[in-house]
């Protein structure tokens, strides 16, 4: 059957806010746990520099405290980067693909961001934050698992996967430039129970503590956990994996429903993970790991584009600026 | 959570309808006997249970997104249309006799638009005033000589009928352009399914789920000639269309894409939706859209919802519409009051379900009769739906009957008037008991190459204690439709 260009990109967006919405519930997790560290309300700032939202926060907001920090990023409907803004599109799309997708898909995304909406500032108080954290991450993750047992495995299934992969992989980068962002960390600094507390918590926030244990039985440093978190084949979370996971797709896309296009953006996405095999971490981290991590957002963002175009009618100039963040 | 068959309890033995028809009891010459069964069981229910269950009911409906939406200043808010778990039942001879008038009144009306769209006899017979026709804002002339498959015009007809003091069955209303509402009746059944599965079993209830492969067979029936497999598509005006979740319903129903406007393009006059794998021919069109929108460069040159070119690719054959275009004039409140006797003249039959009498303010006789009686009667705006800028004489106050007598003087043809009919009311959930409340019945019906009549329909109830208007725009509920099968009335 024929799939609409509109439901195409609906379906991409909608795996796309899916997924951001779980990793800023664990960015937001995440700072929660500095924030209890030394450095107080100054960590905070990191989500919103993190976030390239500084100009936004600051018309609106004095100091980056923690209550603005959070409120910003879990409620305020005008920050589009903010989980309720995130859920409210992802349902629109969910809404736009109601006749598409599955009923359950529909009700569990409506019913979560019905949920979200009803929240308040009060429920998020630090004490509680965590706790909704989890939640959000866990109602994120049913939405995969509904998805998962029941999405009607046709070219949409397909978008879905690249919009997932692609910004799962997206805001690993992200998650990983947490760490240049807190702490810039001093040579002294480097090996210190604190370093190692922060890196241990950045590998917590994507769930990949225990594997990378199993993978680094000894000994963790930004060189081993970096490495992991950009190049490991095992790890789902790895921008490696995604990226292989988005070449994937997009080939069998292409060749199971005969689409014409989709050329250059495979180009790119063949580009891109030849780049990331041949680079050793400690050539990354030399040369600078924020501006890598840069490089490869705007890789990601090249390859949405080229998506948008070959196949969401998307006209060049514009390009992805409709939706992307 | 099954409900003991027992002796009649509490929960209705208090309950009065007054002097109206009651859909459950019946009245005194007409009692209900079909329902004795249905009684028995509500009856032996406990009120707040009832009211629990209908809870449940209700957040399910919502959750399930089963909702329209209404926008306010500044929002635009999900809400379900209320949901009233006490059914309202239609015995067999009644629906057959309902079913036989529901076919005949669409046989007539696309037997009208094909004359006026063609020879135009009733009008040179003066059957009709031509100026009514002719002069109607939804006549369109583009339709003129224009050949639409097995003449049908009306694919998908809502006929908007009332029960009188006597039980008597009329029709107040024809909706032959985009009647809405089925989705209701489907969702409402599934609802009750789920919710009162105890009151349900057993008692024989003509189904309603299979009204979305009657509609594509319809679909595909009406597309052009010579296409292996035509391509079935939705055209919906958008998410933010009050009525977008029954558009979901059905294109989810018949399995074929909900497009926009948007989605389409018109090239070499054929029509063409846009893929991942680039343009896709589409043959039949289900639109749920005005005519005015439908067409920039023929209709509303600002509307941005339809698609440029789509009346001449219709006009060639290529590409189907239902309903047609131009089937406006025939749901027209002033046209309504002449379908009786179009009903004479084309099939020289009477009608089998008569209409509520009505006056048409465009003749001086009536205008002045009406003028006369105003406290009376209803006066409604003909171009008017969803219950807007009616005036109900007996309960409008004096400025409101004054500023209508105005409104009539100065546009006296755009008013037709009637007698406040005293429609029959249902056993209703209500704060603390159970309560009569007013309804309507409206039944849909499918035509391509043969009409078929979805057993029952949606039934609209007015929540608000005494009020007539059951518009969901205006406050109004539904029920569950029962059609009971031949063994069980």
């Amino acid at each position: 059957m024929n799939l609409l260009s509109r439901y195409a990109e609906c379906i991409f967006w909608m795996a796309r806010y899916m997924e951001r919405a779980e990793n800023m519930a664990r960015i937001l997790d995440v700072h929660e746990t500095f924030a209890r560290d030394t450095r107080g309300a100054t960590n905070w700032f990191s989500v919103v520099q993190l976030n390239a939202d500084e100009k936004d926060f600051f018309s609106r907001h004095d100091r980056p405290t923690s209550d603005a920090v959070i409120h910003y990023y879990m409620f305020d409907p005008q920050n589009r980067n903010s989980l309720l803004s995130m859920l409210r599109m992802a349902r629109e799309n969910a809404r736009t693909l109601r006749p598409w997708i599955s009923t359950e898909m529909w009700t569990q995304i409506n019913v979560f961001h019905n949920k979200l909406l009803e929240m308040s500032v009060k429920d998020v108080a630090a004490q509680n934050l965590s706790k909704v954290c989890t939640w959000i991450k866990e109602e994120c993750q049913a939405h995969t698992g509904i998805t998962e047992g029941t999405f009607y495995r046709d070219q949409g299934w397909y978008f879905y996967q690249l919009g997932k992969y692609i910004e799962r992989a997206d805001q690993t980068t992200r998650l990983l430039d947490i760490k240049y962002h807190t702490l810039l960390p001093s040579p002294l600094d480097v090996g210190s129970t604190l370093d190692v507390s922060q890196w241990t918590t950045v590998l917590r926030s994507t769930a990949g503590y225990h594997a990378f244990r199993r993978v680094y039985p000894r000994g963790m440093s930004p060189t081993t956990v970096a490495g992991f978190m950009l190049f490991n084949e095992g790890f789902p979370r790895s921008v490696v994996m995604c990226v292989r996971q988005i070449d994937g797709v997009l080939t069998r896309l292409r060749s199971r429903y005969d689409l014409r296009g989709g050329a250059a953006a495979m180009e790119r996405v063949d580009e891109l993970l030849a780049a990331l095999l041949s680079r050793p971490i400690d050539a990354v981290l030399r040369d600078g790991l924020h501006e890598y991590l840069d490089w490869i957002q705007l890789q990601l963002s090249g390859i949405t584009m080229e998506i948008a175009q070959a196949f969401f009618g998307v006209q060049p100039p514009l390009a992805v600026q409709s939706q992307s963040q | 959570m099954s409900v003991p068959e027992g002796k009649p309890s509490d929960l209705l033995s208090s309950y009065d309808p007054g002097l109206y028809f009651d859909e459950l009891f019946g009245s005194m010459a007409l009692p209900a006997e079909h329902t004795a069964l249905i009684r028995r069981r509500l009856g032996a229910l406990n009120f707040d249970e009832l009211r629990r269950r209908a809870q449940d009911a209700e957040r399910e409906l919502y959750n399930l997104g089963i909702t329209f939406i209404v926008y306010s200043d500044k929002d635009a808010v999900d809400r379900i249309l209320p949901f009233d778990v006490i059914p309202r039942v239609i015995s067999a001879p009644e629906w057959s006799h309902l079913e036989a008038g529901v076919t005949q009144r669409v046989t007539a009306l696309n037997l009208f638009l094909h004359d006026i769209y063609h020879d135009q006899k009733i009008l040179k017979d003066g059957v009709i005033p031509r100026d009514l026709v002719e002069g109607n804002h939804n006549f369109r002339p583009q339709m003129i000589g224009v050949d639409v498959p097995f003449n049908t015009y009306i694919h998908i007809m809502g006929t908007d009928l009332v029960r009188d003091r006597h039980g008597t069955f009329r029709v107040l209303e024809d909706n032959g352009r985009v009647p809405s509402g089925v989705s209701y009746v489907v969702e409402n059944r599934h609802m009750m399914q789920r919710v009162f599965p105890d009151l349900l079993q057993d008692i024989g209830i003509r189904p309603v789920d299979n009204y979305g492969h009657k509609l594509l067979d319809a679909m595909m029936e009406i597309a052009p000639q010579g296409v292996d497999d035509p391509q079935v598509v939705l055209l919906s005006p958008g998410t933010y269309n009050s009525a977008y979740f029954e558009h979901i319903f059905l294109a989810r129903e018949m399995g074929v894409p909900l497009v926009e406007g948007r989605d389409l393009v018109v090239d070499n006059d054929r029509v063409f939706m846009k893929t991942t794998n680039g343009l896709a021919p589409v043959h039949s069109i289900y639109r749920r859209l005005d005519d005015a929108f439908l067409d920039p460069k023929a209709f509303n040159p600002d509307s941005l919802l339809g698609v440029p070119g789509i009346l001449e690719a219709y006009r060639k054959g290529n590409v189907a519409l239902a309903n047609a275009i131009g089937t406006g004039v025939a749901d027209d409140k002033a046209v309504y009051c002449y379908v009786p006797r179009m009903i004479k003249y084309y099939l020289d039959q009477e009608p089998i379900i008569p209409n509520v009498d009505t006056r048409i303010c465009r003749e001086p006789d009536a205008l002045q009769y009406t003028l006369d009686h105003l406290d009376e009667l209803v006066v409604k705006p003909v171009g008017e739906a969803g219950g807007y800028g009616i005036t109900i004489g007996p309960r409008a106050s004096k400025a409101e009957l004054e500023d209508c007598r105005a409104k009539l003087l100065a546009d006296p043809s755009n008013y037709i008037s009637q007698p406040v009919v005293d429609l029959s009311v249902c056993p209703t959930v209500c704060d603390d008991a159970i309560e009569p409340r007013h309804v309507d019945l409206r039944p849909f019906a499918i035509t391509g190459k043969s009409t078929w009549v979805l057993p029952g329909g949606l039934s609209r109830v007015a929540l608000k204690k005494g009020t007539l208007i059951v518009n969901s725009s205006q406050g109004g509920g539904s029920k569950d439709t029962w059609v009971l099968e031949g063994g069980a009335a």
